[in-house]
């Protein structure tokens, strides 16, 4: 019941498990006429402009069909069974999808999505519908359904609608709703020829270049409403090696909050080598012994330590039910002085940042463990209001179709005292782990795990031999508590991080300066 | 039951996709129906329902293919959708792999009924579905001083699709599934572990919330005190319901998409032991009410029962249409459908005391398998058996080892196939996998 998982690079995995993309899945296509310029189907077609990232309030209504005085009509309906607050969520989401696969970019797809959710709390308790039409009938409808949580019969004074304005944390210059299919197809294709003039062994690539604009705009019953622009960008290239009979692959993503001016030469450059690199050092990987062992996380995705290790846990539905490890910690101190760490929705254009979490609460840098002791855990509504504390900013939602919850955001650990070196140095014979591929936790019991893709054997202080395919376990607090360095080279993750949680995936980051956990169980062969 | 509008929707738009420019199509509209419940402490945590509905479309315009997908199902929207999507494709490569699959390998709209769908779906009373979600966590009040918490869930769905293919293909299907869940969370000192249990079943009338709130909470109770032992080469026992987190990496390089890009090391094994010899696996796609009967997949392939792997030799691949095409094989399917198992003598009880000193998997954490190699590893929580007897709980341990062997170290399967699942898995006896402890 408490699966909370994480995965790196949905494209590939979508693909192992059904051959052919599935409905939630696939992705929309960059529309465009034989001039090759954009040209939006959807929005011209609901007789309105379109909508732009420079889009106000007034264009959002427009877009969705509404007005005011009906938002008061259907949260009216929402609370006249006594629910205490209600929220409607409008959401129209464009993605679009290009791949390559056997040298050509051979493949796209395209997705719309559009709908409007409501949601009605009385005390902790949900009512939750949506609807893909927005018609006032329809919306009444769901609002109906959504206020039989609570069952008495109530006037709910009426609700005076006050625009609100947020941050923008994802700035970009061109929308990708501008650029067409024409424009992207020879990137795919360079990143393809580069990868294969890398090496001689390459024998597979393939390229998966993803983006997605949705449109949000929210009301809820406390009188705030407001909307927001929401990009997103993925840009994906795996490679299979052969050798001989031996056959290795490996993969490099890049995933962020970014317009089409982010992709360059440069990036492609970046991403080449990372694959050809991590395939060509799998060919020369083993397995470790099998046990207990100093593990040394480099600097950036090893974050994934605590995404599973602690940042579940500290989601704050499971500590107002009491089901989490870290129920009865908060105030004390977890671990060593020199650990702070953060779930933070600001950093600009990184894929887990927000600038308004979807229930009109503004995004924020959440100090989660501050010098060691525990200061915050990560709230939606529900738990802010159980706990007497200001909501975080982490209610998050999939789409429409789903009530928030609290999700992290971006997650990391801030620089220490400590250096790369003296870490490695410091490790008699343990295990540098550097590039990961999912993970997930045991909320209760705070057993995590991690898949590590590729690392390296420390012996003496040196990095040895390479590993791979190896799953690291801990146990939450057992192992915040042995984190023993920590370096001042911190990383942001860039690659295409989705977190899921009660079955819905959200985007999230993660980030980490080299660290040394003193001990976790790594998985390999016994002599 | 058939909505001739939804079948007369697809109809018209693959007819409206041929009219500008595409030369084969194929339609999927679907519509769905579902409800939730939630109860903690006989009190209703969360309600949810929704009603949905989509379209999706595969386009194949001059040698080239694009998939599109939408909810927004109006004539003058869609018109518009798939003209701009048809010139799209245009600016794509050509692939001479893509087109409708042969004529004769497709569904030939048979109607046969798997009994698949509740007909009194619509008519349940809501305040019954409330009432089932509440007797899950009803019966576990009082049972034991450590619950912390059990939430009682009750939840349906009902959906039907409609496929039109431009090559005069046509399928219908529908389907209806209850489910009553219980997930128990108990305080065992330094940790709160926390176990779950589900039925589901295809008939309202079927469905029995008895029992699985119980069987959660003594799940989870049996965690208590759980630890981690040493390092070292043991048996592992994996108990039915949790065997398909492993066999789905014996599956995926079975997948005509990994073959093709060199992502298997299945590669060349057809009429290869890949297996020990009590491995016996057949793919049925018609099974009475089973959770993946089909009589079509979703390339309009006709379904077929397979023989997938005969005592321990590789029978079949999963092969879909455009794969099949490219690595030249007759297409098989894209993804298995019901999966039965042949059975073993023992029951759980008797395979547990069958081990020296080894493990009784319960149940995985994280862990990934790399199909190209067969390299896995995954966490495992579970029991400590020496000499046929449980002696405590485990968990925090890993598995790790390679995918090529560990089959052939499989000495026994069970009796206990899990009847109500799509893969109907027993209990299997592993000997000399390599655990990874203190």
């Amino acid at each position: 019941m408490t699966a909370n998982k994480i995965k790196e690079n949905p494209n590939l995995k979508h693909v192992f498990m059904n051959n052919e993309v599935s409905r939630r899945e696939f992705i929309r296509t960059g529309s465009v006429s034989l001039a090759g310029m954009a040209i939006l189907p959807s929005f011209l077609s609901f007789g309105c402009n379109r909508l732009t990232d420079q889009s106000g309030l007034g264009e959002y209504l427009e877009h969705f069909g509404v007005t005011r005085e009906m938002l008061q009509k259907v949260m009216a309906e929402a609370l006249s069974r006594g629910g205490d607050y209600c929220d409607l969520y409008f959401e129209h989401t464009l993605s679009n999808n290009v791949a390559l696969m056997d040298n050509e970019v051979n493949r796209a797809g395209s997705n719309i999505d559009y709908g409007v959710g409501v949601r009605v709390l009385k005390g902790d308790q949900t009512g939750y519908a949506f609807s893909e039409e927005v018609s006032l009938e329809a919306m009444l409808k769901v609002a109906k359904t959504a206020a039989s949580i609570a069952n008495e019969s109530k006037d709910f004074p009426s609700i005076n609608l006050n625009e609100k304005t947020h941050p923008d944390y994802y700035k970009f210059k061109t929308a990708w709703e501008d650029v067409s299919i024409k424009q992207k197809i020879p990137y795919l294709q360079k990143l393809n020829d580069k990868i294969f003039a890398l090496d001689e062994k390459v024998d597979k690539v393939q390229v998966y270049l993803n983006d997605e604009s949705s449109y949000v705009l929210f009301a809820n019953s406390e009188g705030i409403l407001s909307f927001d622009y929401r990009p997103m960008f993925s840009l994906t290239a795996s490679c299979v090696m052969i050798d001989g009979d031996k056959k290795e692959d490996f993969y490099s993503a890049r995933s962020m909050r970014v317009g089409f001016e982010y992709l360059t030469d440069e990036l492609l450059d970046e991403i080449a080598n990372e694959a050809v690199k991590g395939a060509k050092r799998q060919f020369l990987a083993g397995k470790p012994k099998a046990g207990e062992m100093p593990v040394v996380l480099a600097a950036g995705s090893s974050g994934i330590l605590l995404h599973e290790a602690i940042g579940h846990a500290f989601e704050a539905d499971f500590n107002r039910k009491e089901t989490s490890i870290f129920s009865d910690k908060m105030g004390k101190k977890i671990g060593k002085d020199f650990v702070t760490i953060v779930d933070d929705g600001t950093n600009p254009n990184i894929r887990g940042s927000v600038n308004i979490d979807d229930e009109g609460i503004d995004t924020q840098k959440t100090n989660l463990v501050t010098d060691g002791v525990l200061t915050s855990y990560i709230h939606d509504r529900i738990s802010a209001k159980h706990y007497g504390v200001d909501p975080t900013g982490n209610g998050r939602r999939e789409s429409f179709r789903y009530a928030p919850l609290p999700r992290m955001r971006n997650t990391y650990m801030e620089n220490g005292p400590h250096t790369k070196e003296e870490i490695i140095a410091s490790v008699k014979e343990g295990v540098f782990v550097d590039s990961f591929t999912n993970g997930e936790v045991k909320i209760g019991a705070g057993d995590f795990t991690f898949y590590v893709k590729s690392g390296y054997l420390i012996e003496n202080g040196k990095l040895t031999q390479p590993i791979k395919d190896i799953n690291l376990i801990g146990n939450g607090p057992e192992s915040l508590a042995e984190i023993e360095m920590v370096a001042n080279d911190f990383k942001m993750d860039c690659s295409t991080w989705t977190c899921g949680k009660s079955g819905q995936g959200v985007p999230v980051s993660l980030g980490l300066p080299t660290i040394k956990v003193s001990k976790l169980t790594v998985g390999g062969v016994n002599a | 039951m058939k909505d001739n509008k939804k079948m007369e929707l697809a109809h018209w738009a693959s007819k409206y996709a041929k009219e500008n420019g595409a030369n084969e199509v194929s339609v999927s509209v679907y519509d769905s129906k579902q409800s939730d419940v939630e109860i903690r402490e006989q009190k209703i945590d969360k309600i949810q329902e929704s009603i949905e509905s989509g379209l999706s479309i595969k386009l194949y315009v001059n040698g080239r293919y694009s998939t599109h997908s939408t909810n927004r199902l109006n004539k003058p929207e869609l018109e518009r959708f798939i003209k701009e999507a048809i010139l799209a494709t245009n600016y794509l490569a050509e692939d001479k792999y893509r087109s409708l699959p042969d004529r004769e390998l497709c569904y030939n709209g048979e109607e046969k009924d798997l009994k698949l769908s509740d007909s009194t779906y619509d008519a349940v009373d809501p305040r019954e579905k409330i009432e089932a979600a509440m007797k899950v966590e009803a019966e576990t009040i009082g049972m034991d001083d450590r619950i912390i918490t059990v939430s009682g869930s009750y939840g349906d769905g009902s959906s039907r699709g409609y496929m039109v293919m431009s090559n005069g293909v046509e399928g219908f299907n529908e389907s209806t599934s209850f489910y009553v869940s219980a997930g128990a969370s108990i305080n065992g000192g330094d940790s709160r572990p926390s176990a779950g249990h589900y039925m589901a079943t295809r008939f309202w009338d079927q469905l029995n919330p008895e029992g699985v709130g119980k069987i959660a909470v003594e799940r989870a109770l049996q965690k208590i005190g759980a630890k981690k032992i040493k390092s070292g080469k043991m048996d592992m026992l994996i108990e039915n319901r949790s065997v398909g987190r492993v066999f789905s990496s014996l599956l995926q390089p079975l997948y005509g998409y990994n073959l093709q890009q060199k992502r298997s090391f299945m590669e060349g094994k057809i009429g290869q032991k890949v297996a020990s010899d009590v491995l016996t696996i057949v793919d049925n796609p018609f099974i009475e009410s089973g959770r993946n009967s089909r009589l079509f997949d979703r390339d309009g392939l006709a379904s077929k029962e397979m023989t997938v792997i005969e005592n321990g030799i590789l029978k079949t691949y999963y092969i879909g249409n455009y794969y099949g095409k490219k690595l030249e094989m007759q297409p098989t399917t894209g993804s298995p459908s019901n999966l039965i198992f042949e059975k073993g003598s023992k029951d759980l009880n008797g395979l547990t005391r069958e081990m020296k000193e080894g493990i009784l998997v319960t149940g995985f954490n994280g862990g990934n398998s790399n199909p190209a190699t067969g390299d896995f590893s995954v966490g495992v929580e579970g029991f400590y058996v020496k000499n046929g007897e449980v002696i405590h709980p485990i968990s925090g341990m890993n598995i790790t080892g390679n995918h090529k062997e560990i089959w052939n170290q499989l000495v026994a399967v069970g009796n206990d196939p899990l009847t109500d699942r799509s893969w109907q898995t027993p209990s299997m006896l592993f000997e000399g996998v390599d655990f990874s402890g203190l």
